[in-house]
């Protein structure tokens, strides 16, 4: 491993431009080449900050235990090939009378110490800035010249600014930086901001009194913008419950908001929008192992297709006989959904079902302070395109028209020669179809169970009531203030307390705007 | 003409539903003891008004004024109803599952509140009351019928029959003619004058022959304000009128 | 009040038939042939207590049009409060035989009784709560939606939501009413082991004395002036607002009064089948209430008794013999009877009667 790390690092800084300055790299290989362990470690620090082209190949085969010494104190490393070359030059030569450098616990740290400095003039900026990290950790003063020297040359963005902290760092914990270097370097951290930038700030001690204000000022700083940070976070969960609020209950606000169907059995075309999922990474599992990837891609449609039939067949069968008289419909669909759920309860057995989350929806990502998962970003992208391609659909298809006519005025879209039956049918498969594909998204965070749509649909419908029925702007504003409400709660309350508040909290807003946020107006609303 | 003989007053009231200006500054008196007729194309506000009036929609500006000193627009539809304004809805409403005699019974000037109701007894008087009534509006013989069972236009004088027990000042009638037959109608214009010989009464109405047989003041609506009023010879004569009727 | 046919019939059955099985389960001997089994009196008693919740449920939405999807909650508050009375007699013949707490709270580590169970070792005040918690929570709830004139689905939503969050908080251990366990194990009643036949049989007997009570009480309050004034609320809202009434009060009296029957249910339901928990709060429960209603016939009240019954043997038979198949029963049930059968068994004899 060593020496794999080694043989890479020599590749890599052979081609390092950088220039060493003779006269150091001549001393440090000296004091290399000279007995006795202290002479060794400060030989092995010296190498390393001299931006020596082969200084990690030199560090390396030290720690390897291949750096030989000849008697006129040249230096030699042993090669994996068993040929001996030259240190500084690198060049093969056949020397005579070697003796082995030896090396002890100090100089292993040193030579652990002087490797990491070492990365510091990798080619790789990733590296660069995992080497500056690195020393921004350990904040030892002795990197303090390999830091100046790369920091003059650096141009990748990330690793300056990784750099600079890492210099700071060392600059405040050396006892020999100038006060206004000091007070600089606690402004850098402060920029840095983080936990660990406020643990060394917390940490230092003995520094001048201007600078000892600064971190002070700094600290306050600090904890000022965690807390920012941690309401920006809130607000992120928030709004990836809001979205995952409004994918469940976007539909309903076609079939409830539009339509007018209080519909029961919303919560089992989401699980049917799961289950179909499942079937469909089961069947490209077996068929097409290759694009298994794209297996919620293919899920997505199908979701919609399969709820949808089922909504259409649903409205034909069952609904039609109820239209107004809310209540039974409410009754009946219940019904319905307590056969739909022992049904997929028969087919598919009452355990969860495993529904994969391909490699691309895994992971999260840092900004600033904030952890972005990219399940919950990809769902939140979702419910927006859902949320966008349904508003077209109602405003631009001629569908969509057809289905506003005849929400309406039904009689007179009849009269115009619009199918008002097959209007029904189709709006309401459209509900039932995002519903469905709300399914695909939730099988990604919730488990693919027969009572998943049951455990969504009291939220959805207060998603929808909430936000003002007949209103899709009013949903997605209901959807996302509950869900950034119920996550600001969480931490003072408890996950539980803070539901039952949202849910308190939303019967005694129904008292105050039975309508909703966004009612629709006039003289036709209350007859 | 003095305060007191002035019983409603709108005055400057305006409602907007969603930027649509149902009422627009609508202005009118109505005085003790008269009988008003208000016409208008459809749009121009006579719902609205009744709606106003009964504390149904709260205007955006304006006052209405009922007697002296009582201003309809901070009260709501019971307490309205309380202080003596009835009104037939443009569709017969009545209580269908319920039998003509319990309407009338239900609609009786009296306690309205559930810890009378719980206990209350049938006494002589209201029998005697509900009786008057049902004489009134010609539907003794149907008193055991459910209301829902009766014609559209026993339906109609029901309702109105129940406004008559309220025993209010006032009686808001919206549309009473509609789907009536000839024969109907005239007796019905016959029993509103009756009526109006105890009460003020506002008609909103589209039969222009029943209008012309009230033989009553008539107030033109179009757009949310007053366009005409006057007798029904003045306003089918004033050129504004015609052009609203029957131009554009 | 005079009581018609169907009055009495409802009366005689409700009361007569459970007293039969009383008497044939205390008066003959294990081996006789017209012994009643002490699981019958139990299953009878639990039957008769789903009986009050339908006809409370019946009371509002067949003639107040307030379809409630969370009168299960008053139901079980009720069940509650004669839960924590019953949990007092344990006393020290708990697991921990603290005197003071109940098993669940010593568990928990608490060292004090927690001030909302004070007094719940009277069963007078046991009692009491029974009919006040479910009637102030009714007071409160029902003030709030009715004065802002929340009607309809939104209405039945929002009750839905109600019982949610209940079911919700009831499962906090936290909240001292023994979390997701509930409260079970009780001894005695009155100090009569609830386990005894003998105080099975009587409380057998006590149910179907409240149910006719509740039958009555309801009976006369739908056929009172005030009754009149609600169908017309039911059917027509706004003209009884035109004629002077104000449709919330009536709507608010009949809500509590119906909150408190469906507590009284509960708290006879309780000790006569051991156990309450916080699923007695599911929005399903609720649900299930109102297709008990909707299969009697909605508005009849007699039905409303008639439906928990057929529904709830429907249920025993079915989850005993064909478990997999009872929530498509169930699910079928919800269809046929609002597509196929809206006026319920009742409408089947042609009688639509109060």
């Amino acid at each position: 491993m060593c020496r794999l790390f080694a043989a890479f690092l020599f590749a890599l800084l052979a081609a390092l431009p950088v220039g060493a300055r003779a006269d150091q790299v001549t001393e440090a290989v000296a004091a290399l080449a000279s007995p006795g362990f202290d002479s060794v470690r400060a030989g092995v620090e010296q190498l390393s900050y001299s931006g020596h082209p082969r200084a990690a190949a030199i560090i390396g085969a030290l720690q390897a235990g291949k750096l030989f010494v000849r008697t006129d104190k040249a230096l030699f490393v042993k090669q994996d090939d068993g040929e001996f070359a030259d240190a500084l030059s690198g060049e093969v030569a056949q020397p005579g009378g070697l003796k082995q450098v030896r090396v002890n616990n100090s100089v292993r740290g040193a030579i652990d110490a002087a490797l990491g400095v070492l990365r510091l003039f990798a080619p790789d900026a990733a590296a660069r800035r995992e080497a500056a990290e690195a020393v921004f950790k350990s904040h030892d003063p002795a990197a303090l010249p390999a830091l100046e020297k790369v920091l003059a040359t650096e141009t990748n963005a990330g690793a300056k600014l990784k750099m600079e902290q890492a210099r700071a760092a060392a600059v405040l914990a050396s006892p020999d930086s100038a006060e206004a270097d000091r007070v600089a370097a606690v402004a850098v951290l402060r920029l840095r901001g983080d936990i660990e930038a406020r643990g060394f700030l917390a940490s230092l001690s003995g520094q001048p009194q201007s600078v000892t204000e600064a971190i002070v000022t700094a600290i306050t700083g600090i904890d000022r913008m965690a807390q920012a940070w941690s309401v920006a976070q809130s607000v992120y969960y928030g709004l990836s419950l809001g979205s995952v609020l409004l994918l469940a209950a976007a539909g309903l606000a076609i079939t409830f908001g539009v339509m007018g169907v209080i519909n029961m059995a919303h919560g089992e075309m989401v699980m049917i929008g799961a289950y179909t999922t499942f079937v469909v990474q089961q069947f490209m599992r077996a068929n097409t192992p290759g694009l298994y990837g794209a297996s919620l891609l293919v899920a997505i449609p199908m979701a919609f297709l399969v709820s949808g039939a089922v909504g259409v067949a649903i409205e034909r069968l069952l609904i039609r006989w109820l239209y107004g008289r809310p209540l039974e419909t409410l009754l009946a669909t219940w019904g319905l959904s307590l056969g739909l759920q022992q049904a997929v309860r028969s087919i598919f057995g009452a355990n969860n079902k495993d529904v994969d989350t391909p490699g691309w929806m895994s992971g999260a990502t840092e900004l600033g302070g904030l952890t972005l998962t990219w399940n919950r970003m990809y769902i939140i992208l979702f419910s927006i395109a859902v949320l966008a391609s349904l508003m077209g659909a109602l405003r631009y298809t001629s569908l969509g028209l057809r289905m506003r006519a005849v929400t309406q005025n039904r009689r007179m879209a009849a009269a115009m020669g619009i199918r008002t039956p097959w209007i029904d049918a189709l709006t309401f498969g459209l509900g039932s179809g995002v519903a469905g594909m709300a399914g695909v998204a939730l099988s990604q965070i919730d488990n693919v169970s027969p009572n998943l749509g049951q455990s969504y649909i009291i939220d959805s419908f207060m998603v929808v009531v909430f936000g003002g029925v007949g209103n899709l702007w009013g949903t997605t504003l209901g959807a996302l203030t509950l869900g950034i409400v119920n996550k600001f709660l969480e931490p003072v309350a408890g996950a539980v307390m803070a539901k039952i508040v949202v849910l308190v909290l939303l019967i005694l807003f129904i008292q105050r705007r039975p309508r909703g946020m966004f009612p629709l107006k006039g003289r036709a609303v209350e007859s | 003409m003095s305060e007191a003989d002035t019983l409603l007053y709108l005055d400057g009231v305006t409602v907007t539903f969603d930027g649509f200006r149902a009422l627009n500054a609508l202005s009118l008196y109505l005085e003790k003891g008269e009988m008003r007729a208000v016409i208008g194309p459809n749009g121009a506000g006579k719902t609205t008004m009744m709606d106003v009036i009964t504390g149904r929609t709260r205007p955006d500006t304006g006052t209405v004024q009922f007697g002296v000193d009582t201003d309809l627009t901070k009260l709501d539809e019971p307490a309205i109803a309380a202080l003596g304004i009835g009104r037939k809805f443009q569709k017969p409403t009545v209580f269908e599952p319920h039998t003509v005699w319990d309407n009338i019974l239900l609609a009786l000037a009296g306690d309205r509140r559930p810890r009378f109701s719980l206990w209350a007894k049938e006494t002589a008087d209201e029998k005697r009351r509900i009786e008057s009534v049902l004489e009134t509006v010609r539907l003794q013989e149907f008193r055991d019928k459910r209301g829902g069972d009766l014609s559209h236009g026993q339906k109609q004088w029901l309702e109105i029959g129940m406004l008559l027990a309220q025993e209010p000042q006032l009686l808001l009638v919206d549309e009473p003619v509609a789907g009536m037959t000839d024969a109907e109608t005239e007796q019905t214009a016959e029993l509103l004058r009756e009526i109006n010989k105890t009460r003020s009464v506002v008609v909103v109405e589209h039969d222009m022959a029943f209008v012309r047989a009230l033989d009553v003041k008539v107030t033109v609506l179009h757009e949310g304000s007053v366009l005409s009023d006057g007798s029904i010879d003045h306003v089918s004569a004033d050129p504004k009128v015609i052009e609203v009727y029957l131009g554009r | 009040m005079k009581l018609d046919r169907t009055a009495w019939l409802t009366l005689g059955l409700t009361f007569g038939v459970p007293l039969c099985l009383a008497l044939l389960n205390q008066s003959t001997a294990l081996s006789s042939a017209l012994h009643v089994p002490t699981y019958v009196i139990a299953l009878a008693g639990k039957y008769l207590c789903f009986a009050m919740l339908a006809l409370a449920v019946d009371l509002v939405w067949g003639f107040a049009g307030i379809l409630s999807l969370g009168h299960a909650a008053f139901f079980a508050l009720g069940g509650y409060a004669m839960g924590m009375y019953l949990m007092r007699q344990i006393g020290t013949r708990g697991v921990y035989g603290n005197p003071m707490l109940p098993d669940f709270m010593v568990f928990l580590g608490w060292k004090e009784l927690p001030w909302y169970w004070h007094g719940f070792e009277w069963f007078g005040f046991a009692c009491f709560m029974v009919v006040l918690v479910p009637g102030i929570l009714a007071l409160v709830f029902g003030y709030l939606a009715f004065r802002s004139r929340v009607t309809g689905v939104y209405l039945s939503i929002i009750t839905q939501a109600l019982t949610y969050a209940l079911l919700l908080a009831f499962f906090r251990n936290d909240m001292g009413f023994g979390g997701n366990n509930g409260m079970t194990d009780f001894k005695d009643i009155l100090g009569f082991s609830v386990q005894a036949d003998s105080t099975r049989s009587a409380l057998l007997v006590i149910s179907a004395m409240f149910l006719c009570g509740q039958y009555l009480v309801a009976r006369y309050v739908v056929r009172s002036r005030f009754g009149k004034v609600l169908i017309a609320v039911r059917d027509t809202e706004s003209r009884t607002r035109f004629l002077g009434y104000r449709p919330e009060s009536y709507k608010l009296v009949v809500w509590v009064l119906s909150a408190i029957m469906a507590g009284i249910g509960g708290a006879l339901y309780v000790p006569q089948v051991g156990i309450i928990n916080p699923s007695e709060f599911a929005p399903a429960n609720s649900i299930e209430a109102v297709i008990w209603v909707a299969v009697g016939g909605r508005g009849t009240l007699s039905g409303a008794i008639l439906g928990a019954v057929i529904v709830n043997f429907g249920k025993t038979w079915f989850t005993g013999v064909l478990p997999e198949y009872w929530l498509y029963a169930l699910g079928a049930l919800f269809i046929f009877v609002t597509l196929c059968l809206p006026k319920g068994v009742m409408g089947l004899f042609g009688r639509r009667t109060a």
